[in-house]
């Protein structure tokens, strides 16, 4: 019989933090700035320069690891990590080896086989390196210093998945409650949230762990799930034909659908880790951590059983709903403003999902504010405005987040509820028309259709579709 | 001299710190090393098992700043240090991943 085997994954995952400045300088995080428009003495690590702490992430990754159940390391320190390359000019990169920030987590993860909870072995603080682009042209590299400093979190699991579903169940976990905390918007494509996976086979019942991999460039989920699928078979074949793994780091080719071995730096990996001298010890007292504890919001979990109680609405549309922090603050301002649950649920689930996809677009870009997709629902309870030309209003709305009474007021897109001009109408479209209506009185009952759309359009769209169904029978 | 630095440790500390070290010079540099290393050794005698690890000289902690944009482009005055420029970047040998 074949021998069975074991995966056994433990992740990496790199976040950058939502701050408006840099790590330990108050240059801009912004994204898209000219090259190298986004430096200071500090951040391209200039001789006499002096980094100081952003308070706002060390805020974000105590209220990351306190929603991941971490022990708050409550005197901790900055050390650096020493190494050469073109993408860091201080020569070494400044993180946290001895003191992470946060330790001893778990979370809970939910998958086809149950629920298992995934320990969180540390989370520390650290800054990104500087963007490497490569230059065929003149066979040189060029470096931009815009990324360089910009605040990280890494959160370093235990080795505690086996399956790519758990991996993926994990890495929504911890991207949910992250991107609820506001303290990332946690995007693999553009690289805000990154994940390495270390990865292990061994046989069934062993207690050893195999000798792992460590695989980077994985850039979406779909990625990952491939990416763990060939390094388990990888590992397995050469395990059966007598074989070994080697430690090393390999690159994910999605494209082929195969990982290589990454050229290994010419040095050892000897990093020479010592405390940053420049930066001041943190030591947090317990009133920090009960403030950053009394600011969390209501995690995903907790909104979806309040929205069960409160809401009509189905269970899916509270899935979709609160699988994106932005989209339910918009659903419940909205109802807040006086919307039917329902009605907003609607808007969401439908128009608004459907643009997204055809733009693009992830539910944190929505745009549009409540008070305006407040009015426009409150336009169609009124019937002053048909469902089609609400549609319209909302697709505007959803590019432009205008005031929808004053777009139709100025298009002049309000149903006309003025019985003797839409009956005039209706008139001249059954005078225009005789061959439909000879149908609908031989008992074609579809005909009335045509003329409800004759009319329809003779209005511009601005009719209410009832009203002229019912003058036409009345009419006809 | 208590602490005989090798030859093969002096070659690794040199690529290391991206330094190339004449004959003379990696003589020096054992020298060098062997009696710093004696004065460690010499604090190591003493016993610090209830002593706190020290990173900091200073009683100093909790410096921080708020997350407040305050730097404007400096990119001219950065690009003057640099070896060669292309399209506001730093221009550098090739490097590989």
């Amino acid at each position: 019989m074949a021998k069975q085997y074991e995966t056994v994954i433990g992740l990496e995952v790199h976040v950058e933090l939502a701050t408006k400045t840099k790590i330990f300088c108050g240059c801009s995080t912004a994204f898209g700035g000219e090259p190298n428009t986004h430096t200071c003495p500090v951040c391209t690590g200039m001789p006499g320069s002096l980094p100081v702490l952003n308070k706002q992430v060390l805020e974000y990754a105590v209220a990351v690891g306190l929603a991941t159940n971490c022990t708050i390391t409550q005197s901790c320190k900055f050390d650096r990590k020493n190494y050469f390359y073109p993408d860091n000019p201080q020569n070494y990169q400044i993180s946290q080896l001895y003191l992470p920030i946060c330790r001893n987590g778990k979370v809970e993860i939910e998958t086809e086989t149950g629920k298992k909870y995934v320990g969180i072995h540390e989370i520390h603080m650290e800054e990104d390196a500087g963007k490497l682009i490569h230059d065929d042209w003149e066979d040189c590299s060029l470096v931009d210093y815009n990324r360089s400093g910009v605040p990280l979190i890494e959160i370093v699991s235990e080795p505690d998945m086996r399956s790519s579903e758990e991996v993926i169940a994990y890495l929504e976990k911890l991207r949910m409650t992250i991107q609820y905390l506001g303290a990332s918007d946690c995007k693999l494509q553009e690289g805000s949230m990154r994940a390495d996976v270390n990865l292990s086979v061994r046989e069934v019942g062993a207690e050893q762990f195999g000798t792992r991999t460590e695989m980077k460039n994985l850039n979406s989920f779909k990625a990952i799930a491939r990416a763990i699928e060939g390094e388990r078979e990888r590992q397995i074949d050469l395990l059966e034909s007598g074989e070994k793994v080697i430690q090393e780091t390999r690159r994910w080719d999605d494209g082929k659908g195969e990982s290589y071995a990454m050229r290994s730096k010419e040095d050892a990996q000897d990093y020479r880790y010592f405390p940053d001298p420049d930066l001041t010890p943190i030591v947090l007292d317990d009133a920090f951590l009960e403030e950053i504890r009394s600011r969390q919001p209501e995690f995903r979990e907790e909104k979806m059983a309040r929205y069960k109680e409160e809401f009509d609405i189905p269970e899916y549309d509270i899935e979709i709903i609160t699988g994106s922090k932005h989209m339910a603050d918009i659903f419940e301002a909205t109802v807040a403003l006086g919307s039917q649950p329902k009605k907003v649920s609607n808007w969401l689930m439908v128009e608004t999902l459907r643009l997204l996809k055809e733009k693009g677009m992830d539910p944190e870009d929505i745009r549009f504010s409540p008070e305006n997709l407040a009015k426009l629902i409150k336009m169609t309870d009124a019937k002053e405005i048909n469902s089609s030309v609400a549609k319209e209003v909302f697709e505007v709305l959803f590019d432009q987040d205008m005031d929808p009474e004053k777009y139709v007021e100025e298009k002049g897109l309000k149903t006309v509820n003025d019985e003797g001009a839409l009956k005039k109408t209706v008139e001249e479209v059954i005078a225009a028309n005789p061959q439909s209506v000879e149908d609908y009185r031989n008992g074609k009952e579809k005909a009335i259709g045509f003329l409800v759309g004759q009319t329809m359009k003779a209005m511009k769209g601005k009719a209410d579709p009832g009203m002229v169904n019912r003058l036409l029978k009345e009419l006809l | 001299m208590a602490n005989i630095i090798s030859d093969e440790t002096i070659e690794y500390v040199g690529i290391l710190a991206k330094l190339e070290l004449s004959d003379d010079e990696k003589e020096q540099a054992k020298k060098d090393m062997g009696s710093m290393l004696d004065y460690i050794d010499k604090l190591g005698e003493l016993d610090t098992g209830d002593v706190e690890p020290m990173s900091h000289v200073f009683p100093v902690k909790n410096v921080f700043r708020e997350d407040v944009v305050t730097n404007g482009d400096t990119r001219e005055d950065l690009l003057r240090n640099a070896p060669g420029e292309k399209d506001g970047m730093f221009m550098v040998p090739r490097t590989f991943e």
